[in-house]
């Protein structure tokens, strides 16, 4: 029977500790809003993940771990296009490039980037193919679910955190009249610097991450030390409606518990009467 | 003449009033109305107050089943519902994940409600969409002890089969207190 659904009702956190519980072996596919990821797994253990549209090859992988460097990657892409990883993993083994530690750590620290990546999506259809596996040129490092759930939930709870200080991504941003901070004197990431050129009082939050390819989580990461910072804040976009108040929802009324002593018979006739039916 | 009461709910199209329907002598007093929302057009009809299905026990005693709405908007009339309930059976779509999530809420607040034995019964599990029992525990996050049970509403059998393991669960509890 199909394991399928949306991430909207049945999070990563509870998909991983799913697979987990029941000791699942397959692939789970997810195609999310613009990309697609799938993870798979052996008896409940992660072996191999991957984000549909980056490069997943060996190469790419240990050259984004700083094991190898562009030129290496560049010649080896010449010499070894067709290579599968475990042949090209032999291959570097062999010429003393990397190590198998190298290549396992490299790996796994890849697996895990995309894992923790799929924890932040809150949209997307999943489904879980038991018949489908790596193929026999993939190299699979097996890795315990238990505490890569732990770090998701944390990671989860810094996203739930981000969302209370900044819960509408649909409010623009604007440079502080006075900043307590010189934005030139800063040091800013690549990220965050594509963020701060996008900062005006018509770009929503969302459009930013949009333009950006930020996931909302990333956005809103970023927007928050801009505003610990005292460089930004928020603003209604440009045009945009006052926001509605919340409905406010009547607290329930408690209710005294029946007395089971004297309605032992009453169960008892009722059992019976429905086994007649 | 004792009247008795169990109810069942669930999310909104998890197959109350068809639960019911299967087992009650009367033909079921439904309050339903035309859906409205095009988000929850996935059927006709649907509870606005609720179901009521009855089973004549004796002279003395009779079983009332009432359904609850599903739609979280008539969620005011549960409470009115649960009063003075022997125990209730929480009804889950097995095809529906999307639906897990709010049958895990209405359990809770059910059981904040009374703190009475209840029952999941896991819907649909004749349709080749259905998740596994073992599945669908984990993802409603029910305890061992809680009794997750497979369901075909439309099925009298079937529904006999949830209604007497929610009277065990009763008849357990009140021996043990």
């Amino acid at each position: 029977m199909p394991l399928k659904g949306n991430l909207r009702d049945f999070s990563t956190t509870n998909l991983l500790n799913l697979i987990n519980l029941a000791k699942k072996t397959g692939t789970l596919i997810i195609d999310g809003p613009g990309q697609g990821a799938q993870m798979s797994f052996r008896n409940g253990k992660l072996i191999y993940a991957a984000m549909g549209h980056e490069d997943g090859n060996l190469a790419a992988i240990l050259r984004k771990s700083g094991r190898l460097t562009d030129e290496q990657v560049k010649a080896l892409r010449a010499r070894a296009a067709t290579a599968s990883d475990k042949e090209l993993g032999l291959l570097l083994i062999n010429a003393g490039y990397v190590n198998q530690g190298d290549i396992i750590n490299s790996l796994r620290s890849h697996m895990l980037e995309v894992v923790y990546r799929l924890f932040t999506w809150v949209e997307g259809l999943f489904r879980f193919e038991p018949a489908i596996m790596p193929g026999d040129d993939k190299i699979t490092v097996p890795i315990e679910l238990e505490n890569v759930i732990i770090e998701g939930s944390r990671r989860m709870q810094e996203w739930a955190h981000l969302a209370e200080e900044l819960p509408n991504l649909d409010m623009a941003l604007k440079f502080t009249d006075r900043p307590t901070a010189n934005i030139r004197n800063m040091s800013l990431s690549v990220e965050e610097w594509k963020v701060v050129s996008y900062i005006k009082p018509t770009n929503s939050m969302r459009a930013i991450a949009r333009a950006t390819s930020l996931s909302d989580l990333e956005i809103r990461r970023i927007v928050y030390g801009l505003l610990q910072a005292g460089l930004v804040e928020i603003v209604r976009p440009e045009g945009a409606p006052p926001p509605r108040p919340a409905a406010a929802r009547p607290g329930a009324r408690p209710v005294p518990p029946p007395d089971p002593k004297q309605q032992v018979s009453v169960v008892t006739k009722l059992i019976a009467r429905i086994r007649s039916l | 003449m004792q009247a008795v009461k169990m109810v069942v709910t669930g999310p909104f199209n998890s197959g109350k009033t068809q639960f019911i329907q299967a087992i009650s002598e009367i033909d079921v007093v439904s309050t339903e109305r035309k859906i409205s929302s095009d988000a929850e057009k996935v059927k006709d009809n649907t509870t606005v107050a609720m179901d009521f299905g009855r089973i004549t026990v004796d002279d003395e005693l009779i079983l009332y089943l009432f359904g609850t709405p599903g739609q979280k908007r008539f969620d005011f009339m549960w409470e009115i519902l649960s009063e003075g309930m022997l125990g209730f059976v929480v009804m889950v779509d097995s095809t529906r994940p999307e639906t897990f999530r709010e049958a895990k809420s209405i359990l809770e607040t059910f059981r904040a409600y009374a703190p009475t034995p209840y029952v999941v019964a896991a819907n649909k599990q004749d349709h080749p969409e259905a998740w596994e029992l073992d599945d669908l525990r984990i993802a409603l996050r029910l305890d061992p002890a809680i009794k997750l049970l497979p369901c075909v509403a439309t099925d009298r059998e079937k529904v006999k089969s949830v209604l007497l393991e929610l009277l065990y669960s009763i008849l357990a509890e009140m021996e043990k207190s």
